[in-house]
Order: C-alpha cells, then structure tokens, then sequence
C-alpha cells in the first residue's frame, strides 16, 4: 500500500491549514464542473466555487465544504486554498438549512434591491454545507445541487 | 506631614489600581498568545496566493490590470487601524500620528478616513475629517469576513472606469501597527491600492512547467488579485490586534510596578508617622509625669 503513489493534499484558508494528508485521490469543486485528480496528475491551476471536497484516505471517502479558491496540482502536491473550509462534523444543519431559508426570502423579498451577489453566495454556502453533511452520511452524496450552476 | 488616616486611604486605592492593572496586565498576555497564534496560522496562504499569482502572472500581463495600473491620485482615501480601548500606551496615538502625518501630505485632496477602531474613529470626528464607512468593536472576534467587508467596496470603487465619479478612488493607503515582539511595535503605512508591484517569489528555474488552466490564466489571476487584497488588510488587523495587546501587557506592566513602588513609598511614610506620633505621645506622658513630680 504504502508503496503507491499518493497524492499530498493540503487545504488552506486565511485561518490556517485545515487539512494535510496523504491521499489516493481528490475531487474537487471546479469552476468548470467537478475535477477528479489521481496521482500523476498534470500540473493544473483551476478557481473552485462553493461545493464539496471530496479525498480518500486508506480506501474510505472523506468530504469537507470548500467555499471559493483555488486549486493546484504540481508534482502530486495538491493546494486548495480556499475562503472557508468545513469539516462536516462541524456544520450544523439546522443553521445551514436557516441560512439557505434567510438567503431565499431575501433575494424574493428585496428583489434587486438587496445584493444579489451577497444573497446567492449566501444561499450557495448554505447549500454546500447541507450537501456536505448528507454526503458524510451516505445519503444522497451522488447529487450535487450546486452542479447546475455556473 | 499628611495624616494617617490619609495615608491609609491613598494605600488602600492604589492597592485596588494596582489589582486591576495587574488582572490586565494577565488578560493581555493571554489574548496576545492567541493573536500570534492567529498571525503565524495566516501565514501558509500568504505564501501560497503569492505563489501562484507569480505562477500565473507571466501569462496575464499583469500591467493591464486595473488595480495593478496607477494613476493620477485625485480621490484618496486612507484606512486607520487603531484599537477600540486605551491603556495600551501609545498604541492607539502612534497609529493616529502617522496617519495624521499622511493625511496633511494629502491634504488638497481632500482625504477621506476609513477608521477600524472606535480609538481612531473618535479622534478623526473630532479633527472634523471625513469619514467612511467607520469600523469598531470587531477585534474581539476577528474574522476574515471584516478584511472583506473592508476590501470589497474599496475593490469595487477603485475599478470604477469613470475619473470623475466622486465615489470612485484612486489610491487607498492602509496604516496599522505592526507586531516585532512584545517590546516593539512598529507603525506602518502602506499603499494598499494600486498594488504595490508584486514581490513574488522567484520562479523555479529549470524549464518552466506547462500548466492546464481552468477557465484561464489571466481569469484566475484577475480572480486572485482581491483575495490578495483582502488578504493584506486581513493581515494588518491581524497585526494590529497582537500588537494592541503587546502594548497593553507592556503598559500594564509598568502600571504594576509603579503602583507597587507607590506603595512601599507610602508604607515608608506610614510608618514614620506612626513613629512620629507614638515618641510625641510618650513624650508627652513623660513631660506630664515630671511635671506633676515637681
């Protein structure tokens, strides 16, 4: 096992490192769609949006909640820095689910008025955090509903 | 010669000052072990957003930029960060002086003040200055979603295409304490819009690695810009707020010895006016006695 090539993963957010391990493969948020990154990747640059970060470590699946960054892949070192990045044991649904709530009746509520921007990365936070903790719990891990976005 | 029941009294309150200093003095200590540790914790994505901007500089011009490109600075507006309670010393003035030193260098441009720190924003009201978009009390729970409150509308602003709108800007400086060690902090002023010519690290050398870019190069460094922004005034409040608490521990330190010093002084006295009394006292008996022997 051991002799395998693994990936070096670390997740970075202005608060610190939140994550470093050594890992047989990543998927990320990208921009563009989810990318997947096994080692021997080419060296890779990508902006990520709010979503899942899925790793797996010695066969099992891990998730965290990435919001907003960028993601590097050089020579099977793997670098997410990102905004903000959550392990799901500590989001709190209830939370979430009112923020995503919040986030709705105010972009109905005030329209254009409001920050629309702010409204939808608030709602699109929220949604990735519900998303997160689902997938940790095995159930619905294979929908991501930010996916029809951008 | 003062009283005794005087010199009790003024024993007693710079006793109880001297326990508040002290509790202070404890509570800064603490609260700067947690903002250093905020400070190194920061670093990595310095280094990291530095790092791949210099990655993806070479291919996006970085010249073309708008908030890389100087211009004629007309509309200025400077951000002060100072702390939003005293006894730190001069913490909170040595901010406020630099910035103020700035301020009069700009001053036919009608600067404009973006106070963080209830400290500052009290002092610019009342210099009469113009304030924008004021700031206090969030260094108790700093959180990265202040450096982007700051940044945004600054961002925003300066992007502005238009020379003549009033709200647009051309140059914002940034002025905070920086931490050294816990004897020293150093206030700095520096330009935060337009971007100072990038430091960034030197390439390897070797041949250069071709990257795949998703969308594209000059996208993602179009992108990384702001965070980069947000990221230098995250850092100077991060700064600023260990900095504060250096001062505070250094000033509360000193609180403490000079009220200790006060009362050994005090205690010195006490004691030889109760001296002073008791040989008068016998004095007196003693003069009595013989008086009445006679």
């Amino acid at each position: 096992m051991s002799t395998e090539p693994r990936l070096q993963l670390e997740v970075i957010t202005p608060g610190g490192v939140v994550l470093r391990e050594e890992v047989e493969y990543v998927e990320a948020p990208g921009v563009l769609g989810y990318v997947g990154i096994l080692p021997g990747h080419a060296p890779f640059l990508t902006r990520i949006r709010s979503g899942r970060l899925e790793y797996r470590l010695d066969g099992e699946d891990h998730v965290l909640a990435v919001h907003w960054g960028y993601l590097e892949v050089l020579d099977d070192d793997v670098v997410v820095l990102a905004e903000t990045a959550e392990r799901p044991d500590d989001i709190e649904l209830q939370r979430a689910d009112d923020a995503l709530r919040r986030a709705r009746e105010r972009q109905e509520e005030f329209g254009a008025a409001y920050d629309p921007l702010r409204a939808e990365r608030a709602a699109e936070r929220a949604r990735t955090r519900i998303d997160v903790v689902r997938a940790q719990s095995g159930t619905g891990a294979d929908d991501p509903p930010g996916a029809t976005r951008n | 010669m003062p009283t005794l029941l005087e010199l009790r009294r003024r024993t007693r309150s710079v006793k109880n000052t001297e326990q508040i200093t002290r509790a202070m003095k404890m509570v800064a200590t603490a609260q700067l072990r947690r903002a250093q540790e905020a400070i190194i914790s920061a670093r990595p994505f310095s280094s990291r957003i530095l790092k791949v901007l210099g990655a993806v500089a070479a291919g996006a011009e970085p010249e073309s930029h708008p908030l890389l490109r100087q211009r004629e600075e007309r509309r200025v507006e400077v951000v002060v960060i100072t702390g939003d309670r005293g006894l730190c010393g001069s913490f909170n003035q040595n901010a406020i002086k630099s910035a103020e030193a700035l301020l009069v260098e700009k001053a036919g441009l009608g600067p404009g003040v973006h106070p963080v720190g209830r400290k500052g924003k009290d002092h610019f009201r009342r210099r009469g200055m113009r304030l924008v978009d004021p700031l206090e009390d969030i260094f108790r729970r700093l959180d990265y979603e202040h450096a982007r409150g700051i940044a945004a509308p600054l961002i925003e602003r300066y992007s502005r295409q238009d020379p003549e709108d009033p709200e647009g800007l051309d140059a914002v400086y940034l002025v905070f304490n920086a931490f050294r060690n816990v004897l020293r902090q150093d206030v700095l002023v520096e330009r935060l819009l337009p971007l100072p010519r990038l430091e960034l690290p030197e390439q390897e050398s070797g041949p250069a690695r071709e990257f795949l870019y998703e969308p594209s190069q000059a996208d993602i460094f179009a992108a990384l810009l702001p965070r980069h922004i947000e990221y230098q005034i995250w850092r100077s409040l991060l700064e600023s707020a260990a900095a504060e608490q250096a001062a505070r521990m250094t000033a509360m330190d000193s609180a403490s010895k000079n009220a200790k010093e006060i009362i050994e002084n005090l205690t010195l006295i006490m004691n030889r006016v109760r001296q002073t009394a008791i040989t008068t006292e016998i004095l007196e008996v003693v003069g009595g006695a013989e008086a009445l022997a006679a």
